[in-house]
C-alpha cells in the first residue's frame, strides 16, 4: 500500500476544486440553516441557476462578468421564490418544498421542451474561455512537492479561495451586526424575535436570498471551472452532502464551512485512496467489497457520520453547545 | 371518543372521494364506448379515442397511485405520531423491491416464487422499521434531539441504506423473474397486464384493510389518537411507546409492499427506486393532508392518476415537475391538504 500516495491525493482533494465548490455552498447554507435555522434542502437549486446563468448568458453572447451577474441575481430571486409561500409555514414544510422546488429546475433544464436554451442532456461547454485568458501562469504543473495542479486548475483554485474568503468575510460582518443577531434570536426562539417586534418573515428571507447569492457563486465557480453545466450535476445529494459539510465545520460558525469542507474532502478521498488500495491488494476480500463498491461506500461512511455527529455532537467538531442548540420548532 | 368521529368524518370525505373518481371513470367510459374499439392492445394504444386513451392512462395512474398510497400511508403515519419527516422513508421502499428480488432470482442459492418472496419482503421490511425505531430514533427522541436535527439525521440514514444497497444488490436495474415478460389483455376499452390487474386489487384490499385496522382495532385508533393529540392521548393510558413501534413497523412493511409492486409495474428493480419515489410521496402525503392515513392514500391516488393523464398533453419528462408543482401549490393554498383538520401549521 502506499500511503505517501493517498495522502498527496487527499490533500490535493482537500485544497482542490471540489473543497472550493463546497466551502462556497456551505457559507451559504450556513447562513439559512446554521444563522437562521432554515431547513433549505433545495440548496443546490442555487447552484444550478447559477452555473446555467452564466452559460445562457455567454453562450447568448454575452461577457463573463455579465454572466456572473446573471447568475447571483437568479439565486437572489430563487431564494426569494422558495420563501415567500413557505416561510410562514413549519420548518419541515420549507424542506420539502424546497427539494421540490430544485428538482423541478433541474426536470426543467434537462427536458427537450427548453433544450433550445439549456441544450437539455447535454448541457453548455466551452463558455469561460474569458476566464482562463485571464490567467497569469504560464503552461506547466505547480505545487510544493507531489501536491501539483496544472496553470489552469491553479488559477481557478486561486481565486476561488479568494471568493471562499471575500464570502466568509462578508458573513462574518453580517452577522456580527445587528442584523445577524436577530438571525440567531429567530432559530433559538422564533416568537420571542416576534414579540420584540422584528419582522421575522423578512429577516428569513434575507437570509434565503443571501444564502442562495453565496450558494450560486459554488455554482459558477463549479461552472468556470469545469467549463461545462449539465442538469444531472446537480442532484439532491449535493444539497445533502454540503450539510454534511457544514454540519462537520459546525453550523453558525462564519470559518465552520471552509474548515468542513476541507477536512469533508481530506477525509473522503484519504478513506477511498486506502480502500481502493486495499480492495485492490487483496486486504479486503472480494465477495464483501470489490474497488468499483468503494465509491458507495465513502456516501455510506458520509450517512453515518451524519447520523452521529447529530446524535452526539450537533454542534460539529468546532462549534459551541450553547450556539448551537437548533430548535426552530 | 373524538378519534372515532374524525374517521366518521375521513371515511365520508373519502367516500365522496371514490363516488368522484367513479363518476369520471364511468363517464369516460361512456367517451369510449362511443368509438368502437377492437383488435389487440397495440392498436387500441394507438388508433384508440380520446376516451379510450383517457381510461386507459387511468387505469395506469390507479397503479402508479395505489402503489404510493400503499408507500406514503406509512410516511405520513410516523410523521402523525411522532412529529418526524422520514426522508429515509424511500430507503423502505427499495428495501422491500431488492430483498424480494435476492428471494426470486435465485441469487441466494434457492428460488422463492415471488407470491411467497413478497409476504417475506414485508415481514423483513416491518422488521427493519421496528429495528429503525428501537436503535435509533426511539433512543434519539429520548434524548431530545430537535426535530431539525433529527431531519437531518434521517438524511444520513437514507445516504446509508441508499449505498448499503447499492452496494449489496448492484447498479443495474433487474425484473423480477416471474413476471419479466406480461402480455395487456383487453377488458372492453382497457387493456391491462393481469400482474397489474392484481397490483390494483391487491393494493385496494391491503389500503381496505388498513383502512379497517386504523378505524376499529384499538391499535389503529391508537395509532390516530397519538397522532391527533400525544399528550391527550398519553393522558388517557395510551401506550405512546408501544404504538410508535406499531407504527414503525407497519408503515416500513406497507413500504415494502409498494416497494415490491412499483418493481414489478414500471422499470424493475433499482438500487435507487425507492429515492426516486419520495418526492411523490411527499407530494401525496402533503396532498392528502400531512399526519393522515387515509388523507395520504387519497393523496397517492390523486397524483397517480393525475400525473399519468397529464402525459396525454404534456410530454412524460414533465410527469414529476406537475407532481411536485401540485405539492407546491397545495402547500401555497391550503397547507393542510384535503383531509387534514385546519390548523396553525406556522
Amino acid at each position: 500500500m502506499d500511503l505517501v500516495r493517498s495522502l498527496v491525493d487527499a490533500i490535493r482533494s482537500a485544497l482542490g476544486t471540489s473543497a472550493v465548490m463546497f466551502a462556497l455552498a456551505g457559507v451559504g447554507l450556513n447562513v439559512m440553516f446554521g444563522y437562521t435555522g432554515l431547513l433549505n434542502f433545495g440548496h443546490v437549486g442555487s447552484l444550478l441557476v447559477g452555473g446555467y446563468g452564466v452559460a445562457i448568458t455567454v453562450n447568448l453572447g454575452g461577457p463573463l462578468w455579465l454572466g456572473v451577474l446573471v447568475g447571483i441575481a437568479a439565486a437572489v430571486v430563487l431564494g426569494l421564490i422558495y420563501g415567500l409561500p413557505t416561510l410562514r409555514l413549519r420548518e419541515d414544510y420549507l424542506a420539502i418544498v424546497t427539494i421540490a422546488a430544485a428538482e423541478i429546475l433541474r426536470l426543467l433544464t434537462r427536458s427537450s421542451a427548453l433544450e433550445p436554451i439549456t441544450r437539455g442532456v447535454f448541457g453548455i461547454q466551452k463558455f469561460a474561455n474569458a476566464f482562463y485568458s485571464l490567467n497569469p501562469f504560464p503552461l506547466g504543473s505547480y505545487g510544493i512537492w507531489r501536491i501539483t495542479w496544472s496553470a489552469n486548475t491553479l488559477w481557478a483554485i486561486l481565486v476561488g479561495w479568494v471568493v471562499v474568503g471575500l464570502s466568509v468575510l462578508l458573513v462574518w460582518a453580517l452577522t456580527r451586526a445587528p442584523w445577524g443577531r436577530v438571525l440567531k434570536a429567530i432559530r433559538e426562539d422564533e416568537d420571542a424575535a416576534r414579540s420584540l417586534g422584528k419582522n421575522v418573515f423578512g429577516y428569513k428571507l434575507q437570509s434565503l436570498a443571501i444564502g442562495g447569492a453565496i450558494g450560486s457563486l459554488a455554482g459558477i465557480f463549479f461552472a468556470v471551472q469545469t467549463q461545462s453545466v449539465n442538469p444531472d450535476s446537480f442532484q439532491p445529494l449535493f444539497t445533502f452532502l454540503a450539510y454534511a459539510v457544514v454540519i462537520l465545520g459546525g453550523p453558525g460558525r462564519v470559518l465552520g464551512p471552509v474548515v468542513g469542507s476541507v477536512l469533508f474532502w481530506f477525509l473522503l478521498s484519504f478513506t477511498e485512496a486506502i480502500l481502493r488500495q486495499a480492495t485492490l491488494a487483496g486486504f479486503i476480500p472480494s465477495w464483501l467489497l470489490t474497488a468499483q463498491e468503494v465509491a458507495a461506500v465513502r456516501w455510506v461512511l458520509v450517512g453515518l457520520g451524519l447520523i452521529l455527529l447529530m446524535a452526539f455532537r450537533p454542534q460539529g467538531l468546532f462549534g459551541s453547545r450553547e450556539e448551537t442548540l437548533i430548535d426552530a420548532r | 371518543m373524538p378519534t372515532s368521529e374524525k374517521g366518521r368524518i375521513s371515511a365520508t370525505r373519502l367516500g365522496v372521494f371514490v363516488l368522484v373518481v367513479f363518476a369520471v371513470v364511468v363517464g369516460s367510459e361512456a367517451l369510449g364506448a362511443a368509438s368502437p374499439l377492437g383488435g389487440s392492445s397495440v392498436v387500441a394504444q394507438v388508433s384508440a379515442s380520446f376516451g379510450g386513451r383517457l381510461l386507459n392512462v387511468t387505469v395506469d395512474g390507479l397503479v402508479v397511485g395505489l402503489i404510493i398510497a400503499l408507500t406514503s400511508v406509512g410516511l405520513s403515519l410516523i410523521f402523525g405520531v411522532t412529529g418526524l419527516i422520514n426522508f429515509a422513508h424511500g430507503e423502505l421502499v427499495t428495501f422491500g423491491a431488492v430483498v424480494a428480488w435476492f428471494l426470486n432470482s435465485g441469487s441466494w442459492g434457492f428460488r422463492v416464487a415471488l407470491a411467497i418472496a413478497t409476504p417475506i419482503a414485508v415481514v423483513a421490511g416491518g422488521l427493519l422499521g421496528a429495528g429503525l425505531e428501537k436503535g435509533l430514533f426511539g433512543p434519539l427522541r429520548r434524548r431530545r434531539v430537535p426535530n431539525v436535527s433529527l431531519i437531518v439525521t434521517t438524511i444520513g440514514l437514507s445516504l446509508v441504506i441508499r449505498h448499503v444497497i447499492l452496494i449489496w444488490y448492484g447498479p443495474q436495474v433487474h425484473k423480477y423473474r416471474d413476471y419479466a415478460i406480461e402480455i395487456a389483455r383487453d377488458y372492453g376499452p382497457v387493456s391491462i397486464t393481469d400482474v397489474k390487474l392484481a397490483i390494483i386489487i391487491i393494493s385496494l384490499l391491503v389500503l381496505g384493510i388498513v383502512g379497517l385496522f386504523l378505524t376499529k382495532t384499538k391499535l389503529g385508533t391508537g395509532m390516530r389518537a397519538v397522532a391527533d393529540n400525544r399528550e391527550l392521548a398519553e393522558a388517557s393510558g395510551i401506550d405512546v411507546r408501544k404504538i410508535i413501534l406499531a407504527t414503525w413497523v407497519g408503515g416500513a412493511a406497507l413500504a415494502a409492499l409498494g416497494g415490491v409492486f412499483q418493481g414489478i409495474g414500471f422499470a424493475g428493480v433499482s438500487w435507487d427506486l425507492g429515492f426516486k419515489l419520495l418526492l411523490l410521496m411527499f407530494a401525496a402525503v402533503i396532498l392528502g393532508g400531512l399526519g393522515t392515513a387515509f388523507g395520504a392514500m387519497v393523496g397517492g391516488i390523486l397524483i397517480g392518476v393525475s400525473t399519468q393523464i397529464s402525459s396525454l398533453w404534456l410530454s412524460t419528462e414533465f410527469k414529476l415537475v406537475i407532481a411536485f408543482a401540485v405539492l407546491i401549490l397545495v402547500l401555497m393554498v391550503r397547507p393542510q391538504g384535503i383531509l387534514g383538520r385546519r390548523e396553525r401549521v406556522g
